[in-house]
């Protein structure tokens, strides 16, 4: 199977409402050539729909879709070349493995020889070479994932969607997977958008992630980002654990809180009144009340009131006047802060990032 | 399981089985044995070279195959497009599917023969009609033809409730992948749709088979006698007992029921095609080009008025007192009712005792049986079911034929009266064929009850027993009710069986009597009337049985709620 061109998916200004109830809203998105996308998205966010709608399976009413520069838009979803490997997988049951492969290349009327040659390279490629003659149903769940993506990459689409591909599988095999997929699609260089509630999955392979919520992009950017620097409460908290404080910007772009009483944070962003401190609990520093406070950090003096111990660290609920904050400290046999226990949280000004007030 | 509890599923079991046994196993293989021995006992196959020498027999033997396999084909070509219609575009076609699906649960072909034969027959009102606008006639109904058409219009709903069912149970995901993979229009459906659709019209197909095998009402309402069912009846009813050619045909008729049945799930073996996934949606429905919604309202108006002819047909005839060489009739009269309610009450009443009597049975057999199969470890309980269910490949005629048989030197105690002409042999006759639907609405009830709610009542202290009686049985109740009208309406329109076993008409049932006055010209009109009785009893009681059991369905969904199941 050789390397795929790469092309270039442009969403512009999609909608769709059913009635009142308002599916996607003004969707855009610049997918770059070659890129592994992920929608991200609770369930009903609409992640699935924009999908489909590349697929050609739902009719977005306004705006435009294009593909390696051509707009899609009424072109039916028999004759768009892209390919979608759906959640269920949709394993033709009344065929073989090799011919739920060879449908696809069938549809194209290619010549006998060649659609046996690329069922057969295709399957070779996911490592189902000796399975043609099986039927789906008598494959195991992460098998009959591989033949569905098979089937998918042997017509050799455009651009490759996967809708919530790892889903149906349990969580081992879901882990494995999805490094198998992202080296097929390294290895292809086949533009993949992929569908997930799972924001594990998502940060963990691919390029770029857009979250949705409500039929509308949140936030768009590369994982780390995402965590990183979250621009709204519905990212911070949809994405990790974090810590939100209410405060203020003041004009020195310091972060004022009373939790702080006196001391400010400084902080880098063009927010300015109220707003919300977001700390990520890696990102605060537990010490003992009596410990000497390092100078680059901000610190508070609260009481231990749970302790939860996660493996790689020990986490903490703090309370701080009132207010529950939660801190890992990372584990490696020491001792610990048993709940009563007065500590000081360190917070530092690098590590944190400001939102809007909610 | 304790010990005292097996032993009752057991004899329950041993008195299930004995009652198969003794009312269908034993006939049937008295039948098969007559067929193939002489009369002191010997094996011969003479019977046979004796049966195919014969050039009538030879005949009816492949007008039964033909006349089943066209009209499987003729039912299939009604059926395909309004299935697909209904289930892949948008506009009202499941009303009508609805109604469509119990018209031949209503009215059985035999008693719309003669309707169709004035409607569509060679001086009937269509063929009047045509001659007189373009000069020429449509042999609809001439000889095979009329068989094979009558047959159709009344059995395709077997296939197009099937294939819809089937169609319905197709997740999208099948169809989208397939046009995601390049494929549309005609193709999807001949590549994906249709094969993913094929157990349920081969089950509906086999069904249709069976009925048209089994039917003998209709041919000889049709004055088509060279066809198996009517030969071995009329073999059997003239010639005597005694002679072999009709239990030939017999052994024939259950070969053929029994291949088409057992084919049609051999095709199938071991492919499970229910795609139909959690949170799948089933196919998308699109809506209807205009020229598309034409040829779609086009031919479900075309098929609904010839279906429904049958039935305005009998409607016309009953109220005519002169109806031939004629568009409609001419003279119009209420004296074929005021003749059917002073002839025939008493078989109106033997109707409703019988069907009653045998349903009933067929219920408390069929809620024992399925108990047996899905609660059960209960060794040779699959038996049951299979013996039970394969009563659906014995044709009504075949299974007469073997009660006078096997119990023709019965005499029933304090009287010299044989057990063959006691009344009581229809009502068995009736239980035994209708056992399979009992049985399969027994089954789903069951098998949809969730085996921890009865744990849940065991667990609070109720016993096996209290178990079934305060649990199991109420929450069955829909779907035994399901089996006992289902039973019911059928038996109320058996013909083959009943033919074969009613010995006088004060015996008789009301299917008979339709038969009987169908037999001459002057009793058509008395017959319709009848027939018309008939339907209109059968149709109200589905209607009432049907939203009886969609309020107690209802009900128990609502406790079910209620408890948070």
């Amino acid at each position: 199977m050789q390397t795929h061109r790469k092309v270039r998916v442009e969403i512009d200004n999609v909608s769709l409402a059913y009635g009142t109830t308002r599916v996607l809203r003004d969707v855009s998105l610049n997918i770059e050539p070659g890129e592994f996308f992920a929608l991200l998205g609770p369930s009903g966010s609409g992640k699935s729909t924009l999908l489909r709608m590349l697929a050609g399976f739902n009719q977005s009413q306004t705006g435009a879709i294009k593909v390696d520069g051509a707009d899609i838009t009424g072109v039916s979803p028999w004759q768009r070349d892209i390919g979608m490997v759906f959640q269920n997988y949709a394993l033709w049951p009344h065929m073989t493995v090799a011919q739920n492969v060879a449908f696809g290349l069938e549809e194209r009327k290619l010549p006998r020889a060649e659609v046996m040659r690329r069922t057969a390279a295709a399957l070779e490629l996911v490592g189902l070479a000796d399975y043609g003659a099986r039927r789906p149903n008598q494959l195991s769940g992460g098998q009959q994932q591989r033949v569905a993506v098979a089937r998918t990459i042997a017509i050799e689409p455009k651009v490759l969607l996967l809708d919530e591909p790892l889903s149906n599988l349990d969580a081992k095999l879901r882990v494995h997977m999805r490094t198998e997929l992202l080296a097929l699609q390294r290895k292809l260089g086949i533009t993949t958008i992929f569908v997930t509630h799972d924001q594990e999955e998502a940060l963990s392979i691919a390029d770029r992630v857009a979250v949705l919520d409500a039929g509308v992009i949140q936030q768009v950017g590369a994982p780390t980002e995402l965590y990183d620097r979250p621009v709204n409460r519905f990212i911070a908290n949809f994405i990790g654990t974090i810590n939100l404080l209410p405060g203020s910007v003041n004009s020195a772009r310091q972060f004022v809180s009373p939790l702080f009483g006196a001391q400010t944070i400084a902080v880098d962003t063009a927010l300015s009144g109220a707003a919300e401190l977001a700390i990520r609990p890696h990102a605060l520093k537990v010490i003992a009340a009596d410990a000497a406070p390092a100078a680059d950090c901000v610190w508070v003096n609260g009481t231990v009131t749970e302790r939860e111990f996660l493996g790689e660290a020990m986490r903490y609920r703090v309370d701080i006047a009132g207010t529950t904050l939660i801190a890992d400290a990372p584990h490696f046999g020491g001792s610990s802060h048993a709940p009563g226990a007065r500590v000081k949280l360190g917070i530092d000004p690098k590590a944190v990032s400001v939102l809007p007030a909610a | 399981m304790n010990q005292r509890l097996s032993f009752t599923h057991a004899a329950i079991a041993v008195a299930i089985a004995a009652f198969l046994i003794l009312f269908l196993l034993i006939p049937v293989a008295t039948v098969i044995y007559v067929a193939f021995t002489n009369s002191d006992g010997s094996l011969t196959f003479s019977h046979f070279g004796s049966f195919f020498s014969l050039t009538l027999m030879r005949e009816s033997f492949y007008n039964s195959l033909y006349v089943g396999g066209m009209s499987v084909l003729i039912s299939s070509i009604i059926s395909l497009p309004l299935a697909y219609f209904t289930m892949r575009f948008r506009f009202r076609g499941a009303v009508l599917i609805q109604t469509l699906g119990v018209l031949p649960l209503i009215m059985p072909p035999f008693v719309g023969a003669a309707a169709m034969q004035l409607l569509f027959g060679r001086s009937g009102s269509v063929n009047l009609l045509l001659n007189d606008w373009f000069g020429f006639g449509i042999p609809f109904m001439e000889g095979l033809n009329g068989v094979i058409f009558v047959e159709a219009l009344h059995y395709f709903p077997f296939i197009l409730l099937n294939l819809t069912v089937a169609l319905g149970n197709i997740d999208s995901a099948m169809e989208e992948s397939a046009q995601n993979l390049g494929a549309s229009g005609f193709r999807l459906f001949r590549r994906i749709v249709f094969p993913l659709a094929m157990p349920g019209y081969l089950a509906g197909a086999a069904l249709v088979f069976l009925k048209v095998f089994d039917d003998v009402g209709t041919p000889l309402v049709l004055n088509v006698t060279n066809i198996l069912a009517a030969q071995a009846y009329l073999r059997i009813t003239s010639i005597g007992i005694d002679d072999p050619i009709g239990y030939v045909a017999s052994v024939i008729m259950v070969i053929a029921s029994i291949i088409a049945l057992w084919g049609s799930t051999w095709l199938m073996r071991g492919r499970d095609y229910a795609t139909q996934q959690r949170g799948g949606s089933t196919l998308a429905k699109r809506e209807l080009k205009p020229w598309q919604a034409v040829l779609a309202y086009g031919w479900i108006i075309l098929v609904l008025l010839v279906v429904l002819s049958p039935h305005l047909g009998i409607l016309l005839l009953s109220l005519s007192k002169v109806w031939s060489y004629s568009v409609v009739p001419d003279v119009y009269t209420l004296d074929n009712y005021v003749t059917v309610f002073r002839d025939s009450s008493g078989m109106m009443t033997n109707t409703l005792l019988y069907c009653g009597i045998a349903a009933g049975l067929d219920v408390v057999l069929g809620t024992a049986i399925a108990y047996l199969i899905l609660r059960t470890k209960l060794a040779g309980r699959q038996w049951l079911d299979l013996v039970a269910t394969g009563a659906i490949a014995i044709p009504g005629v075949v299974l007469g034929i073997g009660y006078l048989r096997t119990f023709k030197d019965f005499q029933l105690p304090f009287t010299d009266e044989p057990f063959t002409a006691f009344w009581v042999i229809i009502v068995i006759a009736y239980a035994v064929r209708r056992l399979p639907y009992a049985l399969r609405s027994c089954t789903a009830a069951l098998q949809q009850l969730h085996v921890s709610l009865e744990e849940a009542a065991e667990n609070l202290g109720a016993s096996k027993n209290r178990t079934i009686y305060r649990v199991v049985v109420p929450l069955m109740a829909g779907g035994i009710l399901a089996g006992f009208v289902t039973s019911f309406l059928t038996a109320a329109v058996e013909l083959s069986a009943t033919i074969m076993l009613v010995t006088a008409q004060s015996n008789a049932p009301m299917s008979y009597g339709i038969y009987l006055y169908m037999q001459s010209i002057a009793g058509r009109g008395p017959g319709a009337a009848l027939g018309v009785v008939a339907v209109v009893t059968v149709a109200i009681g589905t209607y009432f049985s049907n939203r009886l059991i969609r309020n107690r369905a209802a009900g128990v969904e609502a406790q079910l709620l209620k408890t948070g199941v």
